[in-house]
């Protein structure tokens, strides 16, 4: 059984259709050249015009007296046209034969211009050689007023770029001003001190929130502290101001680690209580010489501990658990803790940047073992060699390390190595 | 950085013959002279290039400050021919290049013999009682058309095109679309060309000078073609009978026979 289902026609209708043909044949290709929806014309290689359609007759506003062997092509087109096609268009015909899509606009009888995309062929005799130039030209004013709009929109898109990118400039030369108004310039030099620090800022666009400083309190007493605040951007930046000049004003008027603290704990509570609130964790020590060496007294507010490296390679925190955020509860206790350092040993302050970086595929942090770790195997390198370890270390985190990053380190030169201090 | 590659430099013709440099203009590339090279080969060494910024050079070797000055494709030629440690060069310009020969012979006297300006003008733009034929609207009516007209030019294909121009196969891509520029070049280019005002370096002229011109030329009208000649003391002028801009493409045979009458007659 045949599953195809012709059903036949009914005779009226196919009737119709023959009618419909009928006439189509009776198309004329004369009337089709004179009237179809294009211009038409063909012309001397010269350009000299020998043959236009009414179609195109039309839109020139002209007759085929004024324009056959009269005009050439080019003499249609707007001068700025006529240049493009003497440049361009010419060329590419002669060299190929034929060229296609070409926009220009050509000008009427009135005055008027017309936009449209021209065609142009080489018809060749039997022997090759060239023997006139066929050209269809089709009215384009709705295609070009599209492109022109594109074209206004593509400017107006680059115009923008250009514009975000010079005030990304300017914001981010305004960023790292900002941002450096908050670290020392350099750090000072301290008799029989060596002293090495390193910033790391994860984003150009962003004020970090890390800080750290180091000064002199008095004729032989020096402060450091080093911190992070919560947070980061311009609401940030403003508390790490607030913060290190409240700890310099703090430390000159009673030098204690947990009093310097103790007053940055109030007045980040004083500004920053309602709606709004701001902390920060910091270490903040007093350094004292004895002799070769320097006796440390610091105190933490929820800061990761400081990590000593010995001269002999030994690498240890520097405990002082217990100590509060600084800046949340408007009276906070902190944990002070003393040591010594020793011809030879460093001791290191850092921001959680370095030991909550994510490393290898699994992402794990960093932290703290690996730290000391890595301490252990970088003894008797001083503050400047361990701080330049660990930049590299930094380096190698690669995109791991999505947070900004403060390094002090703080040592006293084996006895053999004159002091020296950088920045 | 290799000056050959750079401009695409094609070298073809007899060793050790005299030397015919064959300098395109605005517009397309060297590929303008291929129908004039077979008889200008026969007992000349004929060496063509790229302009950077034009046809198969590389584009990584444009910068706008340096191309949008007449000066900056002059030392393309220099170096050029100090690359290839020319002497006695006959330098045949077309449009534009017309003048940066003449800037090219006043910068390295030593490399040029003569000049052959095909169809030259030294300013484009009316001026007083000067008729350079076009105004400053009718150049932006041609950056306008160079804005529309892309002519095969892709910013994706360029690099492969520009990275690779010993590659067989694209060549035949190329010769489709040697017309074909970076848009944002070419807008330099056009603008260099159409609206430098080089009457003064006409002066600077100190070879003998072939000034050849087509008889209907929209570009270069045959009052310009006169200015020149009149302002280059001991120039020739030759009108060929032929119409356009480009007599190297529409009468190459003519074109090639006036350059060697010019050069045989030197020697």
């Amino acid at each position: 059984m045949s599953c195809t289902g012709h059903s036949a026609e009914p005779p009226g209708d196919k009737a119709a259709t023959d009618a419909v043909f009928t006439s189509l044949l009776e198309d004329s290709a004369e009337d089709l050249y004179e009237s179809a929806p294009c211009g038409y014309l063909s012309t001397l290689l010269d350009g000299t015009i020998a043959k236009i359609n009414d179609t195109l007759l039309t839109w020139l506003g002209r007759s085929r007296e004024d324009v056959v062997g009269r005009m050439r092509f080019a003499d249609l087109l707007t001068v700025g046209g006529r240049l493009y096609h003497e440049t361009h268009f010419a060329p590419l015909l002669r060299m190929q034969g034929q060229v296609s899509g070409i926009a220009f606009e050509v000008k009427a009888a009135g005055g008027s211009r017309l936009p449209v995309l021209v065609t142009s062929t080489v018809k060749t005799g039997g022997d090759g050689q060239p023997l006139l130039i066929r050209t269809t030209v089709f009215d384009a004013s709705e295609r070009r007023s599209y492109e022109k709009e594109l074209l206004r929109r593509q400017k107006a898109a680059e115009e923008a770029r250009a514009q975000a990118e010079a005030d990304r400039e300017r914001l981010q030369e305004a960023l790292s001003v900002l941002q450096q108004s908050l670290l020392p310039a350099a750090l000072p030099e301290v008799p029989g001190l060596e002293a090495a620090s390193h910033y790391h800022t994860a984003s150009l666009d962003r004020l970090g929130g890390d800080f750290y400083d180091l000064f002199r309190i008095d004729g032989k007493r020096w402060a450091f502290f080093l911190g992070d605040v919560c947070g980061k951007g311009p609401q940030a930046a403003a508390v790490t101001s607030l913060t290190r000049y409240t700890l310099r004003a703090a430390a000159l008027h009673d030098p204690d680690p947990v009093a310097a603290l103790t007053t940055l704990n109030a007045v980040l509570h004083e500004r920053y209580t309602g709606g709004d609130p701001r902390y920060c964790t910091a270490i903040f020590g007093v350094l004292e010489p004895a002799g070769d060496a320097f006796t440390v007294h610091l105190a933490s507010g929820g800061h990761p501990p400081a990590l000593l490296v010995r001269a002999d390679g030994r690498a240890d925190y520097l405990s002082t658990p217990g100590g509060l955020l600084i800046g949340v509860l408007p009276t906070a206790s902190f944990t002070a803790a003393r040591t010594v350092l020793e011809p030879g040993d460093t001791l290191l302050l850092y921001t959680d940047g370095l030991t909550e970086a994510r490393i290898g595929e699994s992402r794990d942090l960093y932290g703290d073992r690996a730290l000391l770790d890595f301490a252990a195997a970088h003894p008797d390198m001083g503050p400047h060699g361990l701080v330049s370890a660990l930049r590299g270390l930094l380096d190698g985190f690669g995109e791991g390390l999505d947070d900004d990053t403060a390094l002090l380190a703080l040592g006293v030169p084996a006895s053999t190595t004159p002091p020296g201090v950088t920045n | 950085m290799d000056i050959l590659r750079r401009n695409n430099v094609t070298v073809s013709g007899r060793e050790g013959s005299p030397v015919i440099m064959l300098a395109h203009g605005f517009g397309c590339d060297q590929n303008m002279w291929r129908l004039t090279v077979p008889a200008l080969a026969e007992d000349h060494r004929v060496v063509r290039f790229d302009y950077v910024g034009s046809g198969r050079s590389d584009l990584s070797a444009w910068n706008e400050e340096r191309y949008a000055s007449l000066e900056g494709y002059a030392r393309d030629v220099v170096e050029i021919c100090d690359e290839l440690d020319l002497r006695d060069v006959v330098f045949v310009g077309h449009s534009v290049s017309a003048m940066i020969g003449v800037l090219a012979a006043a910068d390295a006297p030593s490399r040029f013999s003569s000049l052959v300006m095909v169809g030259p003008s030294p300013r484009y733009i009316d001026d007083e009682d000067y008729r350079g034929g076009f105004s400053a609207d009718d150049i932006d009516e041609l950056l306008d058309s160079l804005e529309s007209n892309y002519l095969g030019w892709s910013a994706a294909m360029a690099p492969v095109i520009m990275g690779n121009p010993d590659r067989p196969g694209l060549g035949e891509e190329l010769t489709a679309s040697f017309c074909a520029t970076d848009p944002d070049i070419a807008r330099v280019f056009a603008r260099t060309t159409f609206l430098t005002d080089s009457r003064d370096d006409l002066g600077k002229v100190a070879v003998p000078t072939l000034v050849l011109e087509c008889s209907e030329d929209v570009i270069a009208p045959r009052e310009v073609g006169a200015y020149v000649h009149a302002a280059i003391p001991g120039s020739r002028l030759v009108t060929l009978d032929a119409t356009g801009h480009c007599p190297q493409l529409s009468a190459p045979e003519a074109t090639a026979t006036e350059i060697l009458t010019f050069v045989r007659a030197l020697r």
